[in-house]
């Protein structure tokens, strides 16, 4: 049995190039369409809602974003428990995770999940796990960016 | 009017976001905390607010309005209150979105069962 | 006889699989393959609380209904081999818990069903032990907790992703009786050519698979034509053609005898394959429950299943390690073709 060493990717470096001849694409135009219509449309529904609550609901334009937000949240919450939300991701991508539904998906998916192990030290501890980054680096470029800003301004004053 | 503007920029911040999960080893977390951040530069510039007065929804609804929020918080709490105010408003504006995420995740497990 | 080349066991009494069970989800059961399963479960939950108690089910059900056939108690097992997915196992030391058998737990990823056959038929061979079980099982829930996001989490998952197969597969090995039998074992060594995306195991797992198989033909001297059939376990479609090219770049191109179980479990159209199945459950029952027939209903003579895992962690593809894998590689004959 011959066993001849032709051109056989023995260093990392040439098996991923080797790997990465033979690997198909990510569908980068069809998931971008799929992310700008999927996406889009979560924003005009969000629009709509936000109108509704202007109107109906006594809020003026700026602050009728909260009940907005909080709505598309809990709608993101219910299609997550129905198992509906992670089939639109596959499909959608950044189309669903990019809104505010997806920082919901992420929470619910997480509680949901880890019931089993508990309301306290399951659902509790775990909720976070995946949009836990997301708080904490809002937080902290927040603050860094609020100082830079505030120095400037003062900068700018004298 | 708005909505078309709602539904383009919206749909250019998610094309955006899944560009980067495409062309980079990024994960969806990372790519919504890379949102986030950017929407925090963004509101800091002031910048941000014009935005959402032109494409309504399509600038509050994805997750950069977050951080926008949370920059504005901490600046006008600042502006009242001195440099506390950096710490002490920052979840002013985003209660609803934080709240709501954390009360209707935690229902969504009361209710619901994961289907796999 | 013995140790034979350079990792390859051959069994001079070559050990008898005396009965076989496959179990799986309702996925698998509308697969390709349904009619091979021993029993379908509609429910992904099987019935139970949580997750991980239905994986356990799973591997209960594989190993009851595989005694069942072999028609013994689990009081004749002298030794069960079994391992899965999960953290510590805990699926296969919980189901050996039930079952009350001298146990002995293993873990190779997904390439624990041959690990285990292969260990099974050294312990028969050696007449250690009468009748020994080897099982795997995998769930697909289990292993996204684990391993990826929340099940309903709605993350978009890269065209050369794996869909884990929901199964449990197990054999009963004993000296005597009737049923294909065991003639030799190559078990592999851990390789690592640089794969870091847990996306791409396919891609990490072919080296290994082409290290064990090219091991497997030096030490035996056998060669393609020896074989009817030559199935690797969960390359999937991306890592299976890598494994094609590697093995034309070392100058033993395949034919269409090479194929992949993971390839064989689902239909395209089905929803969410990816690329192909993957799982320890995966080579365990497309093995036990598909191919081994083949063997017993007297359409093949001789086949080789090569078992592939990832030996990764959820803290090691944090930390940025890249992923080592392993395969296990088993030669099963038919039934008095070359005693």
């Amino acid at each position: 049995m011959k066993v001849a060493n032709g051109r056989v990717p023995t260093t990392k470096a040439a098996y991923r190039q080797f790997v990465k001849e033979r690997t198909p694409g990510k569908p980068i135009l069809k998931n971008a369409i799929r992310a700008f219509f999927v996406g889009g449309a979560i924003c005009v529904i969000g629009q709509l809602i936000q109108m509704m609550y202007a109107k109906y609901l006594g809020f003026d334009a700026k602050s009728a974003a909260n009940p907005t937000v909080a709505t598309l949240i809990f709608l993101s919450a219910v299609l997550t428990g129905l198992g509906v939300y992670d089939r639109m991701g596959q499909w959608a991508g950044a189309g669903t995770a990019v809104p505010v539904t997806g920082f919901a998906n992420s929470v619910a998916s997480a509680a949901i999940e880890h019931r089993s192990e508990g309301y306290v030290l399951g659902v509790g501890t775990k909720m976070f796990k995946v949009a836990g980054p997301v708080i904490v680096y809002g937080v902290v470029s927040a603050f860094v960016v609020a100082i830079i800003r505030l120095l400037f301004d003062r900068l700018l004053q004298h | 009017m708005i909505f078309l503007w709602a539904f383009l920029i919206g749909g250019l911040i998610c094309v955006f976001g899944q560009l980067l999960m495409d062309t980079t080893k990024w994960t969806p977390g990372h790519i919504m905390t890379f949102l986030v951040v950017i929407g925090v530069v963004l509101g800091g510039i002031g910048v941000y607010d014009p935005l959402i007065k032109f494409a309504g929804a399509g600038a509050t609804v994805p997750i950069t309005s977050f951080g926008n929020a949370l920059v504005h918080g901490a600046l006008s709490e600042a502006k009242m209150h001195g440099w506390i105010g950096l710490i002490t408003g920052i979840f002013e504006v985003t209660s609803a979105g934080i709240s709501a995420a954390i009360i209707f995740g935690f229902f969504a497990s009361v209710v619901f069962r994961a289907k796999g | 006889m013995g140790h034979i080349g350079a990792q390859t066991w051959e069994f001079p009494r070559k050990p008898v699989i005396v009965a076989t069970a496959t179990v799986v989800g309702p996925k698998e059961g509308e697969g390709p393959l349904r009619e091979s399963f021993d029993k379908v479960y509609t429910d992904l939950y099987m019935g139970e609380k949580s997750w991980e108690r239905a994986e356990r089910a799973l591997l209960h059900d594989a190993v009851t209904i595989c005694l069942e056939h072999a028609k013994i108690n689990s009081s004749d097992v002298q030794m069960m081999l079994a391992g899965d997915l999960t953290n510590q196992i805990i699926s296969s030391t919980f189901t050996a818990r039930t079952f009350g058998t001298p146990f002995m737990g293993q873990f190779g990823a997904c390439s624990v069903s041959m690990q285990t056959l292969g260990l099974a038929a050294l312990l028969v061979d050696s007449e250690f032990a009468k009748n020994v079980v080897a099982a795997a099982v995998s769930h697909s829930s289990t292993a996204e907790r684990q391993f990826r996001y929340p099940t309903e989490y709605g993350g978009q998952k890269p065209p050369t992703a794996q869909c884990t197969v929901t199964g449990a597969g197990a054999a009963l090995i004993a000296h005597q009786g009737t049923g294909p039998r065991i003639a030799l074992a190559t078990m592999g060594k851990v390789i690592d050519l640089g794969v870091s995306s847990p996306w791409e195991m396919g891609a990490a797992m072919a080296p290994a698979a082409v290290d064990t198989l090219t091991c497997h033909f030096r030490d035996t001297g056998y060669s393609w034509n020896d074989y009817d059939l030559v199935a690797t376990g969960d390359l999937g479609s991306v890592g299976h053609r890598i494994a094609i090219d590697l093995l034309k770049e070392h100058s033993i191109a395949p034919d269409e005898r090479f194929v992949d179980c993971g390839m064989m479990i689902y239909r395209k159209d089905q929803a969410e394959v990816f690329s192909g199945g993957s799982g320890a459950g995966c080579s365990a029952v497309v093995s036990y429950g598909y191919l081994l027939r083949q063997l017993s209903e007297g359409r093949m003579k001789r086949m080789l299943i090569v078992a592939t895992g990832a030996l990764l962690s959820t803290v090691t593809s944090l930390q940025g390690e890249s992923i080592p894998c392993i395969a296990h590689a088993v030669t099963i004959e038919r039934e008095g073709e070359y005693q």
